[in-house]
């Protein structure tokens, strides 16, 4: 379940950053695979509709979202956070 | 006051993916309206118009702009790449900074509209893409269009139904002629054969369900066309000194408004544009040659544009060829006027004068030379281009050959 988030996460940013799954570390961030704010927001939109969740996301201030963006792995583990939250 | 010129053309319309295939067209006055390729046309009471077709986005753009572009803006894209190019102007240093862009369009985004409403509401999705709005506002085309070619003076959209690209092209010349700009990217787009955008014309029982033949006696309504048609507008001076080709200049513009009726044409309305465009051009009514028409097909436009011309240009209405190519291209609302400014410039520059296709029967209520059919061989020193939109607000421009 965790691998198939995880796989499912980078892919989607990969789609976004023009890329090979494989060239996205799970220590990347945004900026070093050239995703720009444009980007980001229809990257948080494909991984609602993937995982039919709500990303608790705004744009204005990323930094005070609950929604922890700074790499690619924490993006994962937010990501996972909100799947698990839906089940409960 | 400065001189304008075009130095610049691009189009794609149900004729033709550039300015050849739709100047081909006009010479053959082939039709390019056929019966329509879009989602539920069997709710559609209305099934033709004139629809680009052979169009693959993904042959003109990469994917992350097709997210971004709405059909609208990626008819624009493809029409200034071709008016820029023909043009051979590049945009940095100080030209890029007093360069713009001013565009017409009625319904902007109409697809993306269409689509996200039908998501929402049919479908009963509760989250949307997130550029909706970018891609479904008016002013999207004339930004990517700046965006894309460096353009970062005047750039605005004006939206005044089917008067928006002569008026859009009316402010440009005026930008270059009082000295704001030396080049303004100028034209109009739409992109309305979506369900909602014809399911809304509809409504108001005033389209044809089998051909649009402006000025014939049997003619029983408009058809929506959908394209773009972008210029590059320069200043003379400018144009000469780097020996740029000018197709054309731009020599007069007027703009009036009925204040009579939502709806409803005014003879007296769309007269004083038409001769305010002769005053602004320092032209006599006998040096007309060219018009043309507004034309739409409707009983109401047809007969009312007529009378004007005859109030504007006495015996002269007689011995002047107007025609309307709407009868080929459809109405393309807020682009309809750019479209039609290229048969203007084929008049002016290649003595071809544009047919009305689709005339049939002689009508006592507009007995003006229609260029019936058959397109004229002649030689054409002044052309007008008249547009007469809902609402009242009408638009002339006159250009002379060059």
């Amino acid at each position: 379940m965790a691998d198939s988030v995880k796989d499912k996460v980078i892919g989607i940013i990969a789609e976004q950053a023009v890329l090979e799954p494989s060239d996205v570390k799970m220590d990347s961030t945004l900026e070093d695979l050239g995703i720009d704010s444009l980007g980001l927001v229809e990257s948080i939109f494909a991984i609602e509709e993937a995982f039919d969740i709500q990303v608790p996301f705004n744009a204005n201030d990323p930094s005070e979202s609950e929604f922890d963006i700074s790499s690619v792995a924490a993006i994962v583990r937010a990501v996972e956070g909100l799947v698990a939250d839906q089940k409960a | 006051m400065r001189r304008v010129v075009i130095t610049g053309q691009g189009t794609i319309n149900a004729l033709g993916h550039d300015v050849p295939q739709t100047l081909q067209a006009f010479r053959e006055g082939r039709c390019g309206i056929g019966e329509l390729d879009i989602r539920d046309l069997d709710r559609l009471s209305i099934r033709i118009g004139g629809q680009v077709r052979g169009y693959d986005p993904e042959d003109h753009f990469n994917r992350q702009q097709i997210a971004l572009y709405d059909r609208f803006t990626q008819f624009t894209l493809m029409a200034a790449r071709e008016a820029i190019a023909q043009s051979g102007l590049d945009f940095c240093g100080e030209l890029s900074h007093e360069a713009g862009v001013v565009l017409g369009t009625s319904g902007g985004g109409m697809t993306t509209l269409d689509e996200n409403y039908r998501s929402v509401y049919e479908e009963g999705k509760n989250r949307v893409h997130p550029f909706v709005v970018p891609k479904l506002m008016n002013n999207a085309a004339a930004s990517h269009v700046s965006m894309t070619y460096n353009l970062r003076g005047p750039s605005f959209t004006v939206a005044t139904a089917c008067a928006s690209s002569n008026h859009a092209m009316g402010q440009a010349f005026q930008l270059i002629r009082t000295g704001l700009s030396r080049v303004i990217v100028t034209g109009g787009s739409e992109s309305m054969l979506c369900f909602g955008g014809i399911k809304a014309w509809e409504g108001l029982r005033v389209m044809s369900k089998d051909a649009c033949r402006p000025f014939s006696a049997n003619r029983n309504g408009m058809v929506q066309g959908e394209g773009a048609a972008v210029f590059v507008f320069e200043e003379y001076e400018h144009a000469r000194a780097r020996g740029a080709e000018i197709l054309a200049e731009v020599i007069g513009f007027a703009m009036t408004s009925d204040a009579s009726d939502i709806v409803m044409p005014s003879r007296q309305g769309a007269a004083r544009a038409i001769s305010g465009a002769l005053r602004d051009a320092g032209l006599n009514p006998g040096d007309v040659d060219y018009i043309n028409a507004h034309g739409t097909g409707t009983a109401a436009n047809d007969k009312t544009e007529c009378a004007a011309v005859a109030d504007v240009f006495g015996p002269h209405a007689d011995r002047l060829m107007i025609s309307s190519t709407k009868s080929m291209h459809g109405h393309l609302i807020g682009g309809t006027g750019a479209v039609e400014l290229l048969a203007c410039i084929m008049a002016l520059k290649d003595g071809v004068v544009a047919p009305t296709i689709g005339y049939e029967e002689p009508d006592p209520e507009c007995t003006l030379d229609v260029v019936p059919n058959v397109a004229r061989e002649a030689r054409v020193n002044v052309a007008l281009s008249n547009a007469f939109a809902f609402g009242g607000l009408n638009a002339v421009l006159a250009l002379r050959r060059v």
